[in-house]
């Protein structure tokens, strides 16, 4: 049996598209002192650090490696996780394993990223085969841009809806001040931007973001005594894939690792109706298509409904059941940092649910991260 | 159907990666110091003291944020060293060509950089060495041409 595990400090920085005069060292800094404050400890009560970001994203090989004296890393154990865009949250669940194990009580995981300086496109798309997918696809988008196609295709949603989630998303920014694109636009804003990729325009694309996010996880004897309000990170479920051109699932016959993990993780925590059971999901949303499709496939609600809570205003920030309430990924893209910064997010709302709007009666019986 | 011909097929890819890298709050002062004033400097700690050179804007030593920028005269030490012989894309110089790791005086680390206007054999351990300054300076750390005996 797993030992329960709660995130007792949190600290980002801000968001931006550019911050030259920082090295990204110095931006992990930032991040783990403000989480060190935010939790009362001194990086000398870390027994483990657990750092998340992805090689030549910046042009560095084991890039974790020369900002160990940045994150304080040197000298400590951890691992250093090197996934894509999940790496984050992946970062916070290896710092879950080591807690939940019985190996170390605290630990301090973190995700980072200057996206502005690296070539993020050309190392994203090595991760295809070179033999066959690698000529189509091009970074993220390719993936991506297809399957909202198909999403457009099976459940009748419209550009229209994709505009209206980045409209409601710069709404949240807006009220975000650790956001990057804190813009509010219009529904029409957004659909006169410049098209990408079809159906994907560069306002339903997530921006190039530079930040940092640390957090401080501990276990639940040294959890209570750190800080008033821990946050318990209760389950989490990972579910794996081959990476290629139906990665996401296109066709009748749909089975994602979406629904896989949205499956396992409602089943075992006897949850029927996660849009009544719980009270807000803060998604990692890097396309303005991902909310209807993923709340579909993550099996918040039925298939073909996503785009028509959109419709109805429901996943506004005051609307029935908000979805990423901070602006999410397609206000602020600090890649290495995007996953990790949900998992705050999260935490912020449930443990300071007024901090960045008045809205409490959202957050209150937020369960599921 | 025929057999198919036995014969590897591989295919032959590159990637091109270009990057940029801002060096940071201190690194800059540094790069700027050497450019302009043909003065190398050191970060040192508030707290304990430690100077670090290249200087670095967290203390390695007691993680402290470090701020203060000191000058340093750029001769110092040669702790050790190596002749390189082989050849890659990623040199700065055509081999043959010698590193060394040198302690400069008030510097509480070393740094690693070209030993030069020396033959190879007269190279040793501890020898007392100065850097020797590009003309045409850029803001880099081949601003520095090479250090030579002192
Ligand atoms: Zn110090």
């Amino acid at each position: 049996m797993a030992n329960r595990v709660a995130i007792v400090g949190i600290g980002q920085t801000t968001h931006s598209g550019r911050r030259p005069y920082v090295n990204d060292g110095e931006l992990i800094y930032d991040a783990v002192t403000r989480a060190l404050e935010d939790a009362g400890l001194t990086i000398n009560d870390m027994e483990a650090v657990m750092a998340g970001n992805m090689d030549m994203f910046e042009g560095h090989h084991l890039n974790d490696a020369m900002l160990n004296l940045y994150s304080g890393a040197a000298g400590r154990p951890g691992f250093k996780m090197n996934t894509g865009g999940t790496v984050g949250t992946m970062t916070a669940i290896q710092g879950w394993y080591h807690i939940a194990s019985g190996l170390y009580d605290v630990c301090l995981v973190i995700g980072w990223e200057k996206h502005d300086e690296g070539p993020a496109t050309p190392a994203i798309s090595t991760i295809t085969d070179p033999a066959v997918d690698r000529h189509f696809l091009v970074g993220a988008i390719g993936g991506l841009a297809t399957v909202s196609v198909a999403y457009m295709q099976r459940s009748g949603c419209k550009l229209e809806h994709a505009a209206m989630v980045r409209a409601n998303a710069s709404q949240a920014a807006h009220r975000n001040p650790m956001a990057h694109m804190r813009e509010i636009y219009s529904v029409e804003d957004v659909m006169k931007a410049r098209m990408v990729m079809y159906p994907l325009n560069l306002l339903m694309c997530c921006p190039t973001s530079l930040g940092a996010t640390a957090m401080v996880l501990a276990s639940e004897s040294k959890a209570k005594k750190i800080c008033k309000k821990p946050v318990w990170m209760k389950d989490h479920v990972t579910v794996h894939v081959e990476y290629g051109g139906a990665q996401f699932g296109i066709g009748e016959k749909r089975w994602t690792s979406h629904m896989e993990a949205g499956a396992k993780l409602f089943k075992r925590n006897h949850i029927t109706k996660p849009m009544q059971e719980t009270q807000v999901f803060e998604m990692y949303d890097p396309f303005a298509f991902a909310i209807p499709m993923w709340l579909e496939d993550f099996l918040v609600c039925e298939p073909n409904e996503g785009w028509k809570l959109i419709e109805k205003g429901a996943l506004k920030l005051e609307g029935e059941y908000p979805v990423s309430p901070s602006g999410g990924v397609l206000c602020t893209n600090s890649i290495g940092d995007s996953a990790i910064l949900r998992v705050a997010e999260a935490a912020l709302q449930l443990r300071q649910p007024i901090r960045r709007c008045t809205l409490h009666q959202l957050y209150r019986r937020l369960r599921h991260t | 159907m025929e057999a198919v011909k036995k014969e590897p097929v591989i295919f032959e890819g590159f990637v091109i990666m270009p990057y940029k890298y801002s060096v940071g709050s201190m690194a800059s002062k540094f790069f700027i110091k050497i450019r302009d004033s043909k003065v190398i400097c050191g970060a040192k700690c508030p707290k304990c003291g430690m100077v670090n050179v290249p200087p670095r804007s967290v203390c390695p030593k007691c993680f402290s944020k470090v701020e203060e920028l000191v000058e340093l005269s750029g001769k110092g030490k040669l702790e050790t060293f190596t002749i390189v012989h082989y050849e890659s894309s990623v040199q700065a110089l055509k081999p043959p060509y010698a590193i060394g790791v040198i302690k400069l005086d008030g510097a509480d680390t070393s740094m690693t950089h070209f030993i030069g206007g020396v033959d190879f054999k007269d190279i040793k351990p501890g020898m007392k060495l100065e850097p020797v300054f590009k003309a045409k300076r850029e803001a880099n750390i081949l601003d520095i041409e090479y250090f030579q005996p002192a």
